[in-house]
């Protein structure tokens, strides 16, 4: 087996007497197509934050490519390679969309320190930030504001400012949430065409996208793995089916 | 593979971007009045250079609150600094070259900046207001008992400022020297100002404005660059802190209160914050103002400032300017039906 991209020990963390991530041990390997799914409530959003560094862990070990990145900042996490999109858009809703990914890809490339050059004259992060928009299919709309927008192209924003950082692992937070299915094909698109290298962790509800994307699928009970594998043994597993994917109608 | 590149680069999106910062005939306005102003006003210079010290204070607020999105009601406190680093180096005689004053001044208001900031900008919303507001007044007490070099409450005044470039004498009732004096350093400033709103240092504080979050989530140092565009604003207010103490050839109280910091966030916020311009047409708007009223209603002239800052907190969120954009958008969708 090659050497995890990401990987948790016995990564736990508890709200006073909550238990909201319990002996975690989970590792996503490079290029990984991998999701995480579980009922309402069973700490995926913890796990998460748990891994870019929002929250600080009450014990065990987060590391990246075999180090150690327990106590590292969340931006520095950033730096190392780990880049997230949120379930819930968090945009720089006042500027525009190339403004918003030049922003991510600045901060990349170490040019958001310069402060006596006009920020179009980088060249290097105009062209990088456009060639992404082109990408995603997004270049018609680069001078629109982001309040302007409708959702689902912000969806492909939030996507497009994660992809600016040059991830090697990419968290997916419900990708499509609130995306009318009439445009929801555009992110699933955009999804299905991501670099082959970035290891990507999916966490939705959706279980369709789960099902065509994930080669492999964690579920999450009560802030504990619960069952891991293949999709067609996540999908086949009765105990799973009884906690989650026959109430899947109601989540 | 060349031909992607060059649609690129002429993308409005990025022609715009690359073209924002340059300057447009528009912008010559402001300073071609401030310069018809000195010829057409002989009299008034003093209304003159008060005014122009309180645009630049508004400037170096609106890098701090309008781009970066940091609130403050204490920014007295850096134009304080800056007028008393000015006047306790002139009355003791330590130091009262003008230029080289306001250097000093910058880089002791940029010192407290740095300090303050350090520590206050862990916070956010009405706690950083709260103890922005408080730094102020710890300093204010400071400079009320220390009354041996600040002269306390009764302030330094007499102070010897030497002529400017040893040429130009600073002439208390005919202050053709302070006030281009103070137009020149205010020009500079501004330039200042426009080029890093429009650097990818700006470009991060507004997305810092726009969503702290996300910045976090991009990579950015947050707490490292606030600190750093407060430091930057700290030191511009101390630099017209040190005009208003030059010019004057006096320091007071005044220069650190309460009046003065919720004044400047009132030019600001008049004009339009976020958009350097508003610092300018707030302080106008204002000053003009208050004289007339002052001149009319002696007694309730405040009342009608009172009047117009509910109404443009009513109707014209964005300001004055924002008024203005408005105003341009609609006709030119009248003429132009979609």
């Amino acid at each position: 087996m090659s050497e995890p991209l990401l990987e948790t020990r016995l990564l736990c963390k508890n709200f006073g007497a909550l238990a909201a991530a319990r002996d975690i041990d989970f590792r996503l390997d490079p290029g990984a197509r991998h999701a995480l799914i579980g009922p309402n409530g069973a700490g995926k959003t913890t796990f998460i934050n748990l891994l870019t560094g929002i929250l600080k862990p009450t014990c065990g070990q987060v590391l990246l490519k075999g180090r150690d990145i327990t106590a590292v900042a969340q931006a520095d996490r950033v730096r190392l390679g780990i880049a997230r999109t949120f379930q819930i858009n968090r945009l720089f809703r006042g500027l525009s969309v190339l403004e918003n990914v030049y922003i991510a890809v600045a901060e990349r490339l170490g040019a958001a320190t310069s402060m006596l050059q006009p920020a179009g004259q980088r060249k290097d992060v105009v062209d990088e930030a456009m060639h992404l928009l082109e990408t995603l299919k997004l270049s018609d709309d680069a001078s629109q504001r982001i309040s302007e927008l409708p959702y689902g192209r912000q969806r492909l924003v939030e996507l497009a400012i994660a992809l600016g950082l040059k991830p090697e692992m990419l968290l997916l937070d419900e990708p499509a949430a609130g995306v009318p299915s009439a445009e929801s094909h555009i992110i699933l698109d955009a999804i299905a065409a991501l670099p082959k290298h970035i290891g990507v962790l999916i966490i939705d509800h959706d279980m369709d996208l789960v099902f065509r994307f994930a080669e492999r699928i964690t579920v999450m009970v009560s802030g504990a793995i619960f069952a891991e594998g293949a999709p067609k043994e996540i999908g086949a597993n009765p105990q799973v089916r009884a906690v989650y994917l026959g109430q899947a109608g109601h989540g | 593979m060349s031909a992607p590149t060059l649609a690129r680069a002429d993308h409005p999106a990025a022609l715009a971007l690359a073209g924002r910062h340059r300057a447009r005939w528009s912008e010559a306005i402001p300073w071609v009045l401030a310069l018809a102003y000195y010829f057409a006003f002989p009299r008034h210079l003093g209304f003159g250079y008060d005014l122009l010290i309180t645009i630049l204070f508004a400037l170096s607020l609106d890098l701090a609150l309008g781009y970066a999105g940091i609130v403050t009601l204490g920014h007295a406190a850096f134009f304080g600094t800056g007028a008393f680093t000015v006047g306790m180096l002139a009355k003791h005689g330590i130091w009262t070259e003008p230029i080289t004053g306001l250097v000093l001044a910058a880089a002791a208001a940029a010192i407290i900046g740095l300090a303050s900031g350090w520590v206050l900008l862990r916070t956010t919303g009405l706690t950083l207001l709260m103890l922005t507001l408080c730094t102020m007044g710890l300093l204010e007490e400071l400079a009320n008992m220390g009354a041996d070099y600040t002269g306390g409450y009764d302030g330094l005044d007499n102070l010897p400022i030497p002529p400017l470039f040893g040429l130009f004498e600073f002439n208390p009732l005919y202050p053709k020297t302070q006030y281009l004096y103070v137009l020149g350093v205010l020009f500079v400033c501004f330039v200042f100002v426009r080029t890093l709103v429009y650097s990818p240092f700006g470009q991060s504080l507004t997305g810092i404005r726009e969503n702290t979050l996300r910045m976090h989530a991009v990579g950015a140092p947050v707490r490292l660059r606030l600190v750093t565009c407060y430091a930057i604003s700290a030191a511009l207010a101390g630099i017209a802190g040190g005009l208003w103490a030059q010019a004057n050839a006096y320091v007071n109280l005044s220069a650190l209160g309460l009046d003065r910091a919720a004044t400047v966030l009132i030019v600001l916020v008049l004009g339009g914050y976020g958009r350097l311009y508003g610092a300018i047409v707030g302080a106008v708007a204002y000053m003009v103002l208050s004289h007339f009223l002052a001149q009319l209603y002696p007694t309730a002239w405040q009342l009608g400032l009172g009047l117009l800052l509910v109404a443009i907190a009513l109707f014209a969120r964005n300001g004055i300017l924002g008024l203005w954009d408005q105003l341009l958008k609609r006709s030119s969708a009248k003429r132009a039906p979609p």
